[in-house]
């Protein structure tokens, strides 16, 4: 049984040693090792388009991500006192926007937001002081932002809401009784025992979108992310500047989960 | 309006807008279009026929592949997860149990496409079959064939396999374990006749979960299929991103979601059953 766990855990981790052992080699072989050298790290790092890419990708993470957790958490605070219709309707879709696969999300915004942009750039053209000075409504950072934002808001309300189940509502009522005002019971009661949720909430949210290649391949409209850059360079052959990059963001996913993790531990622990 | 009530619509508004706008409307889009007819230069034109539905044998390849490989995927998973859940279950101590666990599920959080990335690596030329060649054991060709994506499936969401056994594993009340060895049962007999019944809703969340996902796959079968092995997925990209055909394109998605509901019905029914009305199947 233990030799069993421990063959499945080597599958698991294996394939991704590899590609960050690779990433170290000194020469562009792929099967053999030819001493160790941080070369391509560099010429990932001096590399124009994975900087643009890396540079898009964040903006889009940290920004999908900041978006989602504080509308998420305001969603999941209301909800606790919403009964009825209202619920079983947004109960159903947070379901639908978790379990959608990303492809269908994704072709689903592309075709809508074309079509509205379509509709309304004429418009536009047409009440604008300036006609040719009106803005064109595109893909880009706008439609990536709120694609990822959709999925990681569901994924907040669904954390910070089973952070919310464990909390004792004793303290709330308490809290009020001594004449605390709503904002300040939620400042001193609410906030602190919900925050491990949020936070970790926010870091998923993050992981998320700057892993994600199949929505942003679809909206990413004249931008393009980290994922869908390498996806295009493995198209055009393997090369161990993808191993350097590929090993990059995997260590930031890894950083980023085991925070998320740690303050999950901890808010358990202490709450 | 009473004052609450106001707080709580004004809470509501922006997740609520973000999903009106982002998600219920989309998909509407997607079904209208379905019903639609493509445009001369690609795109859609208004029409309301169901012209693309009947053509969905045009594209029947990918259904057929996506049919096939993803069950096979959900049930290879399941025979590699099971023995793991249970050992992290039932046979650590609980302080490995976390470590363990984290183990587990953090690949799941990882870029699959880097994950994948990875079995391009190891399957093509210079990797396993040079090695397998070096040894004398000839030189079978493994990427771009379905064994390849099988193996990428199964790299891809073992994790999220696991966890949901996992669960109903450490959930079995472990007394029935005892009770059912004092009374003369042999260890096989205590799995196959408490272990195994018990568990089987977290098999059905996890068989679910996989299928569901795998039925929707684009970046697997395009990374290690190499074209050859396409499923759904891909069929999608070339109708919305290469020929442009949204109409057709539309009605392969809807196509799609609706295969994703049957299941998840079926999945409700099944779990239903199991559970006896009792509703502790959690899908997070």
């Amino acid at each position: 049984m233990r030799i069993y766990a421990v063959a499945v855990y080597l599958f698991l981790y294996i394939p991704i040693g590899i590609i960050a052992l690779f990433s170290f080699n000194a020469g562009r072989h792929a099967s053999q090792f030819q001493g160790f050298s941080t070369q391509w790290y560099g010429k990932a790092l001096a590399n124009p388009f994975v900087m643009d890419a890396l540079g898009t990708s964040l903006i889009v993470a940290f920004a999908s991500a900041t978006l989602a957790t504080l509308f998420g958490t305001m969603a999941a605070m209301a909800l606790q006192s919403v009964k009825g219709r209202l619920r079983v309707a947004f109960d159903a879709l947070i379901y639908i926007a978790v379990m959608v696969p990303g492809i269908v999300i994704g072709i689903a915004t592309l075709i809508a937001l074309v079509t509205v942009f379509d509709w309304l750039n004429p418009l536009l053209a047409a009440v604008w002081p300036v006609a040719e000075a009106a803005p064109r409504l595109s893909l880009g950072y706008g439609s990536l932002i709120a694609a990822h934002g959709l999925f990681s808001m569901a994924l907040v309300i669904i954390i910070v809401r089973a952070r919310m189940a464990g909390m004792d509502r004793s303290l709330i009522e308490a809290s009020a009784d001594l004449g605390a005002t709503p904002w300040g019971t939620f400042r001193q009661v609410t906030l602190p025992q919900i925050f491990p949720g949020i936070l970790a909430g926010f870091l998923l949210a993050f992981t998320f979108s700057f892993d994600d290649f199949i929505i942003a391949f679809f909206v990413a409209g004249s931008q393009t992310t980290l994922p869908v850059y390498v996806f295009s360079s493995i198209r055009r052959g393997v090369t161990p500047e993808i191993n350097a990059i590929g090993t990059m963001v995997l260590g930031v996913s890894l950083l980023l989960l085991v925070v998320a993790q740690a303050i999950l531990q901890r808010g358990r622990k202490a709450g | 309006m009473r004052r609450q009530d106001l707080k709580t619509w004004l809470f509501l508004a922006p997740a609520g807008g973000w999903f009106l706008a982002m998600l219920v409307l989309p998909l509407i889009v997607v079904f209208v279009f379905s019903v639609g007819e493509r445009g001369a230069a690609g795109g859609y034109v208004p029409a309301f026929t169901f012209e693309n539905f009947l053509n969905l044998g045009a594209r029947w390849a990918a259904f057929k592949n996506t049919l096939i490989l993803a069950p096979l995927g959900t049930l290879i998973c399941l025979l590699i997860a099971y023995p793991l859940a249970y050992f992290l279950a039932l046979r650590t101590t609980p302080r490995w149990r976390t470590v363990l666990l984290i183990l587990v599920i953090v690949p799941f959080w990882t870029s699959i496409l880097i994950r994948s990335y990875a079995w391009i690596y190891l399957l093509g030329g210079q990797g396993i079959p040079s090695l397998l060649n070096a040894l004398g054991l000839g030189n079978p060709r493994l990427i771009n064939t379905p064994f390849a994506v099988l193996v990428g499936i199964v790299y891809g969401y073992l994790p999220l396999m696991v966890f949901p056994i996992y669960v109903a594993l450490e959930r079995l009340d472990k007394r029935l374990l005892e009770a059912s060895s004092d009374l003369g049962s042999p260890p096989w007999r205590s799995f196959l006749q408490v272990t195994l019944p018990l568990s089987m809703p977290g098999v059905a969340t996890g068989c679910m979960l996989v299928f569901i996902l795998l039925m929707g796959e684009f970046l697997i079968p395009a990374m290690l299929g190499g074209g050859k092995v396409f499923f759904i997925g891909n069929a999608l990209v070339d109708l919305f991103l290469q020929s442009r055909n949204w109409a057709f394109g539309s009605a392969v998605a809807v196509a799609l979601v609706l295969v994703m509901l049957v299941t998840v019905a079926a999945y409700l029914r099944f779990t239903r059953r199991w559970a006896g009305g009792r509703d502790d199947v959690s899908l997070m």
